[in-house]
C-alpha cells in the first residue's frame, strides 16, 4: 500500500526583546548563571508578573505577516506542571484564547508553492536550564540557572497541512525567514532560540481520516526535523504493514543514532490544568495598536522574492535562496545599484558569496567584501577591464584583504590586455616560436589552434581578452 | 503596666506630632507589653526589637525636624505573609520556616515612606487558610477576650494583637473574611477594600483573584488613615486599579442621614447566634435613629456562594502553592533521593492538613474532565453573585450584615470538622468574590464578654461610603477604649 504522511509542527521562537515577557531582568543570552535574575523570574512567593508590552508588539507582527486574525481580547493562562526549571510550578502561556489564530504562510517546494495553514500564535514565557555535572544519568545533582527563565517565546502551531519531510523544512525556513525579516527573533535552532516539535501520522494514500500520530521532540536543526521525520514515517508504515497499530505517544529524537524513541505514552501525558491567570487582566488590544504594527511591517520574504524577480528579471530559484536572509536581499540590492548586472550579481551572490559565508561561517553584515565593491568587480568583468576567470582571483584577494577590486587589480597587474598592437606583437612571437604548428594548422589541423590561445595566455598571464587573441590569432593563421 | 496612653493610631500620630509623647517610648511601650503579654497571646511570629527601635528613633529625628507625615512613627505589626525584605516571611508553614524574602510588598515600600514602624510579624492560619489561626503551623493565637477561645482567621494573630494593645494597629489580609471575621472576633475594626485598590506585589499569594490586604485597627478613622498610604495602583501589580486615591478621612463626619441602607434576608438566617442577630439589629436601629432609610433586599445567590468560593480559591490555590517544591528556597527533604520523591516528600512534610486538603481540592477541580463541571461553573456562579450586588446597590448605599453567625469559638472546637469551619466565613465570602470592599466594626459583647462585629459592604470604590456608615454607628457604639482584662492585669 502507499501510504501519505501527515505533518504538523509546533514551533517554539524566543523573541529578542531586551528585557524578559513578566520582569525587567535583561533576556541577554550567555551571561554567568543566575545573573540575570530577579525576585520575580524566580518566583519568589509574592511576586506578580507584569507583561512587557514589546512582546505583544512583536507576537502581533508576526501574527500579521502570517496573516493572522489578531484578538481584540486574548488571554493568558497557566499551564501548570513541575520541574526544577520553572520556578512557579506553572508556566505562564496562552491557552483558550490566544493572540492571534487563523494565518498561513507559503512554501515554496520544487517551483510550486503551497499554503500551509497556521493554527494559532501565542506568547509564552520560557522556563531555565538545568545544568548537570558529569552525564545525565550519573550526575550526582542538578543546577539550576533561571537565566533564561522569562524569556519571551512565541508559540506557532500549524495546520496538520504537511505531507512530506522537506515541505516541513521548507516550512520552518520560512518561518525564521518571517521571524528574521521583522528582527523579532535570531532564530537560531542550534542556540535554542528556534526550538521544533513535530506530529506526524500516516494514512494510506487517498485516506481523508487521519492516523494515529506521534509527537517528535528533542530535533537540533532543520535537518534533523527532516531526518527525524523520514525515520518516524518509514517506522509507522513498518508498524501499519506488520498489522499492528501506532501507538500515540511522544518520542525522543536522538540524533547520534537516527532513531525515535518512546518519552512517554498518552496516559502518561501530564494533566496541564489550564486555567486563566488570575495575575494578569485580560490583554486588549486596540485595532488602532494593530494598525499601526502593521503599518511598520518591513517587506517579507516572499514579497520580496516576488520583487526580485519582477524588477531584476531574474530566476524564482535565485530569488528564493537570495532573499533566505534578509541582508543577503539587501547586499544583493546594493550591489546590483553598483553593476546594473542583476544576473551576473545573484551568480556571484548565490555560489561565490554565500559559499564563503557558510565556510567561514560568517553573517554577511560581517562580510569583508562589501555590496559596493563586488558590484564594482562585476562592472569590472563588465566593461572587460577584466576576465571573468580573472576575476576569481581578484574576488579570492578581495575576500582575504577586503581592498577594493581596482586596487587589486592595479597592484596584481591583472588589468585585462585588450591593446591590438601589443596582443599582435604577443601572437606574432608565438608564432614565430612554432613554425611546425602553424604548418599543420594551414595543413588543415585547426584544432591546433586552441594550442596557440594556451600559448598566448600563457606569455600574458591570463590577461590578453580571449576574444581579441581568438580573433587576431585566425586573421594571422588563415591568411 | 496600664492601658495605652493612646487608644486609637489618630490620637497618637496627634501625640506624635505635638510632641507630647515620642516614638521611641511609644515603640518601646509597645515591646514591653509583647514580652508581657504575648507569650499568652501568642500573636507574633516574630518581633524585631531592634529594627523597630532604630526606626522610632529615625521616626523621632524626622517629627522634630517637621517633616512628618501622619503615621510617622507609629508602630504597626504585619501579617507574616506580607513580605518585608531581610525580615523572615513563614505564612505560618513549615515549608516558609526559614524564608528570608530578598524584597518588600509594594504596602511595605509605601509604610516605610511614611516612617512607620515595623513591630513584627503576626502569626496566621497557614498560608490564610483557615478561620481560627489554628491551622498555624508554629502557635495558636487566642482571643485575648477569652484565652480559651479563637481569634477567628486567617489574620487571628493581626486581630490579636491590635485587641490586645501589642499593636495600635496591624496589616491583614482577606480571601473570604480573613480580615473582617478575626476583627469581629476580636472586637476590632477590619477593612477589606476593594479587589484592586491596594496592591497585592509582596503579599504572598493564596487565592489571587480574591486576596487583597487591609487594614485592622481600633477605630474606622484608623483604617480610613491607614488606607490612605497603603491603597493606590502599582505598576508591579497587574490586577491594582488606575484610579486617584481620595483622603478616606474626608467626609467620615457626615453621618448617614439619607444614606439607604440594604438588608439583605440571606444574612439573618437560621443558626445565627441570637446574641449576635439582636446585636446587629441594634446596630441597623441606631443608623435608622441617625436619619438612614433602611432597605429589605435579597441577595439571591448567597447559597452558592461557599461552594462557588471554595472552588475558585483552591482552584488558584493549587496553582500558587505549586512554587513550594523544595527547589529554590524553603524546606526541603533532605532525605530524598530522587526529584519527584523530593517533591512528595518536601511537599507532605512541608504543608499542614488544611493546606494539603485545599491543593488536593483545587487540583482536582482543575483537571481534564472536571473543569466544566466545576471551575467554569464556579466562574459562572461568580459572576451571578456579582450581578446580585450590583442590582442591590441600585436599591442602597450600603449593606449591613452581621460579620459572623457567632461569636469567637473554643480552640479546638472545629478543627475536626472542615466544613462547620468554612460556615463561619459564610457571611463575609460574598465580599470577596464579587470584589467589593467590606468593614467589620464591634456592635456588641456577649454575656460572657465576647465581641460581636456589625459588617458594611459597599459598591466597588465606594470605601468612603463604606467607611462613613461604620464610622457613623462607632460613634454611637464607641469602643477603642475597651479593653480585655489581661490587658489591664
Amino acid at each position: 500500500m502507499e501510504y501519505e504522511p501527515v505533518i504538523g509542527l509546533e514551533v517554539h521562537a524566543q523573541l529578542n526583546t531586551s528585557t524578559k515577557i513578566f520582569c525587567s531582568c535583561s533576556t541577554e543570552f550567555g551571561a554567568p548563571p543566575n545573573t540575570h535574575i530577579c525576585p520575580v523570574c524566580t518566583g519568589q512567593p509574592g511576586v506578580l508578573p507584569v507583561l512587557n508590552k514589546k512582546v505583544v508588539e512583536y507576537a502581533i507582527k508576526m501574527g500579521l505577516a502570517t496573516h493572522c486574525t489578531i484578538a481584540r481580547v486574548s488571554r493568558f493562562a497557566r499551564k501548570n506542571y513541575f520541574y526544577p526549571d520553572l520556578p512557579k510550578g506553572y508556566q505562564i502561556s496562552q491557552y483558550e484564547l490566544p493572540l492571534a489564530e487563523h494565518g498561513f504562510v507559503e512554501i515554496l517546494v520544487d517551483g510550486d508553492t503551497k499554503r500551509i495553514g497556521l493554527t494559532r500564535i501565542h506568547m509564552e514565557e520560557d522556563a531555565g536550564k538545568l545544568v548537570h555535572p558529569g552525564s545525565f544519568t550519573d550526575t550526582p545533582y542538578s543546577l539550576v540557572d533561571y537565566n533564561r527563565s522569562g524569556v519571551p517565546l512565541i508559540e506557532i502551531v500549524s495546520e496538520p497541512d504537511m505531507r512530506s519531510p522537506r515541505e516541513a523544512g521548507a516550512y520552518l525556513r520560512t518561518l525564521r525567514a518571517i521571524l528574521r525579516y521583522l528582527e523579532i527573533s535570531d532564530g537560531n535552532m542550534e542556540e535554542g532560540s528556534f526550538r521544533c516539535d513535530a506530529n506526524i501520522s500516516v494514512r494510506p494514500r487517498g485516506s481523508e481520516k487521519f492516523g494515529t500520530r506521534t509527537e517528535l521532540k528533542n530535533m537540533n536543526s532543520f535537518r534533523n526535523v527532516e531526518k527525524a521525520l523520514e525515520y518516524e514515517i518509514e517506522r509507522q508504515i513498518a508498524v501499519l504493514e506488520s498489522g499492528e497499530t501506532v501507538v500515540q505517544e511522544t518520542r525522543l529524537w536522538d540524533a547520534a543514532a537516527g532513531v525515535t524513541r518512546t518519552m512517554r505514552g498518552k496516559e502518561e501525558a501530564d494533566d496541564y490544568r489550564y486555567f486563566p491567570d488570575p495575575d494578569l487582566l485580560p490583554l486588549v488590544v486596540e485595532e488602532s495598536w494593530v494598525e499601526d504594527v502593521r503599518k511598520s511591517l518591513p517587506e517579507l520574504p516572499s514579497e520580496k522574492r516576488d520583487r526580485l524577480v519582477s524588477q531584476y528579471g531574474i530566476p524564482l530559484y535565485d530569488a528564493e535562496v537570495i532573499t533566505a536572509e534578509k541582508a543577503v536581499a539587501d547586499y544583493f540590492e546594493a550591489c546590483v545599484a553598483v553593476c546594473d548586472a542583476p544576473k551576473q550579481a545573484s551568480n556571484w551572490v548565490m555560489v561565490e558569496v554565500l559559499r564563503e559565508l557558510k565556510e567561514s561561517k560568517r553573517e554577511i553584515t560581517d562580510f569583508p567584501v562589501t555590496a559596493r565593491h563586488l558590484g564594482e568587480m562585476i562592472l569590472m568583468i563588465e566593461k572587460g577591464t577584466i576576465s571573468g576567470k580573472i576575476a576569481k582571483t581578484v574576488f579570492a584577494e578581495m575576500v582575504a584583504t577586503g581592498d577594493p577590486p581596482e586596487k587589486i587589480v592595479r597592484e596584481k597587474n591583472l588589468i585585462q590586455v585588450t591593446d591590438q598592437e601589443a596582443i599582435e606583437a604577443v601572437i606574432d612571437e608565438v608564432l614565430s616560436e612554432n613554425p611546425e604548428q602553424v604548418d599543420r594548422y594551414r595543413g588543415g589541423k585547426t584544432k591546433l589552434l586552441g594550442f596557440f590561445v594556451g600559448q598566448v595566455m600563457k606569455k600574458t598571464k591570463g590577461k590578453a581578452n580571449p576574444q581579441m587573441v581568438n580573433k587576431i590569432l585566425k586573421e594571422k593563421l588563415d591568411k | 503596666m496600664s492601658l495605652p496612653a493612646y487608644h486609637t493610631v489618630r490620637d497618637l500620630s496627634r501625640a506624635l506630632q505635638d510632641g507630647a509623647v515620642s516614638s521611641t517610648e511609644i515603640t518601646r511601650e509597645y515591646l514591653d507589653r509583647i514580652d508581657r503579654l504575648d507569650s499568652q497571646v501568642k500573636a507574633y511570629l516574630y518581633v524585631d526589637p531592634d529594627g523597630a527601635m532604630a526606626m522610632a528613633r529615625e521616626a523621632d529625628t524626622l517629627i522634630r525636624k517637621g517633616e512628618a507625615s501622619p503615621l510617622t512613627g507609629v508602630p504597626i505589626g504585619i501579617k507574616d505573609v506580607i513580605c518585608i525584605e531581610g525580615i523572615p516571611n513563614t505564612c505560618g508553614s513549615k515549608i516558609l520556616q526559614n524564608y528570608v524574602p530578598p524584597y518588600s510588598a509594594t504596602v511595605i515600600e509605601k509604610l516605610k515612606s511614611e516612617h512607620v514602624v515595623f513591630l513584627g510579624k503576626l502569626n496566621m492560619d497557614e498560608f490564610a487558610m483557615g478561620s481560627s489561626t489554628e491551622n498555624s503551623r508554629f502557635q495558636v493565637t487566642r482571643n485575648p477576650w477569652d484565652l480559651e477561645r479563637i481569634p477567628g482567621g486567617s489574620s487571628g494573630g493581626s486581630a490579636a494583637a491590635v485587641a490586645a494593645a501589642l499593636s495600635p494597629a496591624a496589616l491583614g489580609t482577606d480571601t473570604g473574611g480573613s480580615i473582617r471575621q478575626p476583627a469581629a472576633l476580636c472586637g476590632i475594626v477590619g477593612l477589606k477594600p476593594t479587589y484592586g485598590r491596594v496592591s497585592r506585589f509582596g503579599l504572598v499569594a493564596f487565592a489571587s483573584s480574591l486576596d487583597q490586604i487591609g487594614p485592622m485597627t481600633r477605630s474606622v478613622w484608623d483604617a480610613a488613615m491607614l488606607l490612605n498610604v497603603i491603597a493606590g495602583h502599582d505598576p508591579k501589580d497587574s490586577t491594582s486599579m488606575p484610579r486617584e486615591v481620595p483622603d478616606y478621612t474626608e467626609g467620615l463626619e457626615e453621618g448617614v442621614k439619607g444614606m439607604r441602607i440594604g438588608i439583605p434576608d440571606e444574612y439573618f438566617i437560621e443558626g445565627i447566634d441570637p446574641e449576635v442577630e439582636k446585636a446587629v439589629r441594634d446596630a441597623i436601629e441606631a443608623l435608622k435613629d441617625g436619619g438612614a432609610e433602611v432597605v429589605r433586599l435579597s441577595l439571591p445567590h448567597t447559597e452558592y456562594a461557599i461552594a462557588t468560593y471554595y472552588i475558585i480559591a483552591t482552584a488558584e490555590a493549587s496553582s500558587n502553592l505549586a512554587r513550594y517544591d523544595g527547589v529554590r528556597y524553603g524546606y526541603r527533604e533532605a532525605s530524598a533521593k530522587a526529584l519527584k520523591e523530593m517533591y512528595e516528600k518536601t511537599r507532605s512534610e512541608g504543608f499542614g492538613t488544611e493546606v494539603k486538603r485545599r491543593i488536593m481540592l483545587g487540583t482536582y477541580v482543575l483537571s481534564a474532565g472536571y473543569y466544566e463541571a466545576y471551575y467554569r461553573k464556579a466562574q459562572q456562579v461568580r459572576t451571578l453573585i456579582r450581578r446580585d450586588f450590583a442590582e442591590a446597590f441600585e436599591k442602597c448605599d450600603v449593606i449591613m450584615t452581621p460579620t459572623t453567625p457567632t461569636p469567637a469559638f473554643r480552640v479546638g472546637e472545629k478543627t475536626d470538622d472542615p466544613l462547620q469551619m468554612y460556615l463561619s466565613d459564610i457571611f463575609t465570602i460574598s465580599a470577596n468574590l464579587a470584589g467589593l470592599p467590606g468593614i467589620s466594626v464591634p456592635c456588641g459583647w456577649t454575656q460572657a464578654g465576647l465581641p460581636i462585629g456589625v459588617q458594611f459592604l459597599g459598591a466597588t470604590f465606594s470605601e468612603p461610603i463604606v467607611l462613613r456608615a461604620a464610622y457613623s454607628f462607632e460613634k454611637r457604639f464607641p469602643f477603642a477604649d475597651r479593653y480585655p482584662d489581661l490587658v489591664a492585669r
